[in-house]
């Protein structure tokens, strides 16, 4: 077991846990934060993206004890006292969703891209998506949504 | 899945790294974990021993170092790809980390890492044996140096040992080239089906040097001399671009899978040879 200290959504933990435990694994069955969940076997859809220190990556594509000393934020950090987060709101105004499964980590990419790229056009949104995979909705309001929060700006 | 047990230590210098990798029987080095911990899910491999060099520093950034660029292995893509000494001089390098995986991937993926891993279908590979890079190779018998085109030796198989890191890589300079890569895919995200990297020296109206090299086209990057040759001297124009690479596959053995058998990967390559080279020379 190893020891390590980490700040999710802005709460900081202290564990004991299995070296081989996934960043993932961590996040739903030791702090209950389910709203990050696993797609897939390969690190290809994306639907477990958070930040590590800011930036987009792949929770099952990284183990807790490399985020030892770091900063997580997932879906479930974004809302501020009750209100959505402009890109979650955007999510929802523009439906795009429909199973609901790739939108968690849709919207923690979206964030990361509008941080490198604040007015995208709809082929930047599409390759800064390219990670990410929906089988549901086809992109297009996931894509309408990206640039609805990117008109209304504070979505980063 | 889940990883196999193993026992994990995260040293902070080169020095504990190289010690702990003497130590172990059976130990696997971890970088940005993009290619290694989907190998471990799958349960591919699964080693007794992880070192984890994500703490040490010295591995990680870009500096100049006379006429070359010194690249720490743990530098991550998104780093190569927004460092202005790698726009400035290796374009190509950044030209052609951009088209790897994804954001995310790039985030946490290394240049090293994907050195070391030499998938023939990568990307980096191709770059440092175009531009003539060359690998920095630790032990803790001391450091060797070693020529980029030794230091791939199969599918993935390079010149570095089990307990050996790859810590620097010396990238030449090519300031004021012009560069390309040129990678065709059939969908987002993937892996190069065959790829194209040109970088291209012009002097007045002709090509004065010329790097060309190509990528899943064999079991390791290949650099295409013969057509580094030819093009010397020419103008940059379509039909004398043309005739100069027409014969770039001649010689290769190109894998044959879903996504092409080996002659539609030759003929890609030709075509994407012309292109990757008239984009270099244009900008
Ligand atoms: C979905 C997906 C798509 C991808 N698409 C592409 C693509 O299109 N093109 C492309 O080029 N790559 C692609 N990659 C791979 C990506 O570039 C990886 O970052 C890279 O192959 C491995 O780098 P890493 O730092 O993550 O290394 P790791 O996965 O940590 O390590 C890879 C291997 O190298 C060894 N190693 C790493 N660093 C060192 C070192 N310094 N010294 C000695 N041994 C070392 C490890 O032991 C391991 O065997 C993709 C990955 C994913 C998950
Ligand atoms: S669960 Fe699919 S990429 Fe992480
Ligand atoms: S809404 Fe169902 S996978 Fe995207």
């Amino acid at each position: 077991m190893t020891q390590i200290n980490v700040t999710v959504d802005g709460i900081s933990y202290s564990d004991e846990v299995e070296p081989r435990t996934l960043l993932v694994h961590y996040l739903r069955e030791w702090l209950g934060k389910t709203g990050t969940v696993v797609g897939c076997d390969t690190s290809n859809c994306g639907a477990c993206t958070v930040h590590l220190d800011g930036r987009s990556v792949k929770s099952c594509t990284m183990l807790a004890v490399q985020a030892d000393g770091h900063q997580v934020t997932t879906i479930e950090g974004l809302a501020e006292n009750g209100q959505l987060h402009p890109m979650q709101q955007a999510f929802h105004e523009t439906h795009a969703l429909q199973c609901g499964f790739c939108t968690p980590g849709m919207i923690m990419q979206a964030i990361d891209l509008l941080k490198d790229n604040p007015d995208p056009s709809d082929d930047e949104v599409r390759l800064g998506l390219e990670g990410n995979l929906c089988r549901c909705t086809g992109y297009q309001n996931i894509v309408k949504a990206v640039q609805t929060a990117a008109k209304a700006g504070g979505a980063t | 899945m889940i990883p196999a047990k193993f026992d994990y230590h995260a040293p902070s210098t080169v020095d504990e790294a190289l010690r702990l990798l003497s130590e172990a029987e059976d130990a696997k080095v971890l970088a940005g974990g993009q290619s290694l911990i989907p190998v471990l899910r799958l349960r591919l491999a699964a080693p007794e021993v992880i070192v984890d060099l994500g703490r040490i520093e010295e591995l990680r950034g870009v500096r100049e170092d006379g006429d070359a660029l010194a690249v720490g292995a743990m530098t991550p893509h998104a780093d190569m790809i927004a460092d202005p000494l790698v726009r400035e001089h290796a374009a190509l390098v950044a030209e052609a980390a951009e088209t790897i995986a994804d954001p995310q991937v790039r985030h946490r993926g290394t240049f090293g890492g994907a050195l070391v891993h030499a998938d023939p279908a990568g990307d980096m590979p191709t770059t440092a044996v175009a531009l003539g890079a060359e690998f920095l190779i630790a032990g803790t018998r001391g450091t060797r140096t070693v020529a980029a085109e030794d230091f791939f030796e199969d599918l993935f198989t390079t010149a570095v040992g089990e307990d050996e890191l790859l810590t620097q890589v010396r990238i030449p300079k090519h300031t004021g080239w012009g560069s390309h890569y040129e990678k065709f895919v059939r969908v987002a995200q993937q892996w190069s089906i065959v790829a194209v990297a040109a970088a291209l020296r012009i002097d007045g109206d002709s090509i004065a040097e010329a790097r060309v090299a190509l990528t899943n086209m064999g079991s390791t990057p290949v650099r295409a001399t013969a057509v580094e040759q030819r093009l010397i001297g020419i103008a940059p124009v379509a039909d004398a671009v043309r005739e100069a690479v027409v014969d770039v596959a001649e010689g290769t053995h190109p894998p044959s899978d879903l996504n092409g058998d080996a002659d539609y990967r030759r003929h890609l390559a030709t075509v994407l040879t012309g292109r990757a080279v008239l984009a270099a020379a244009a900008g």
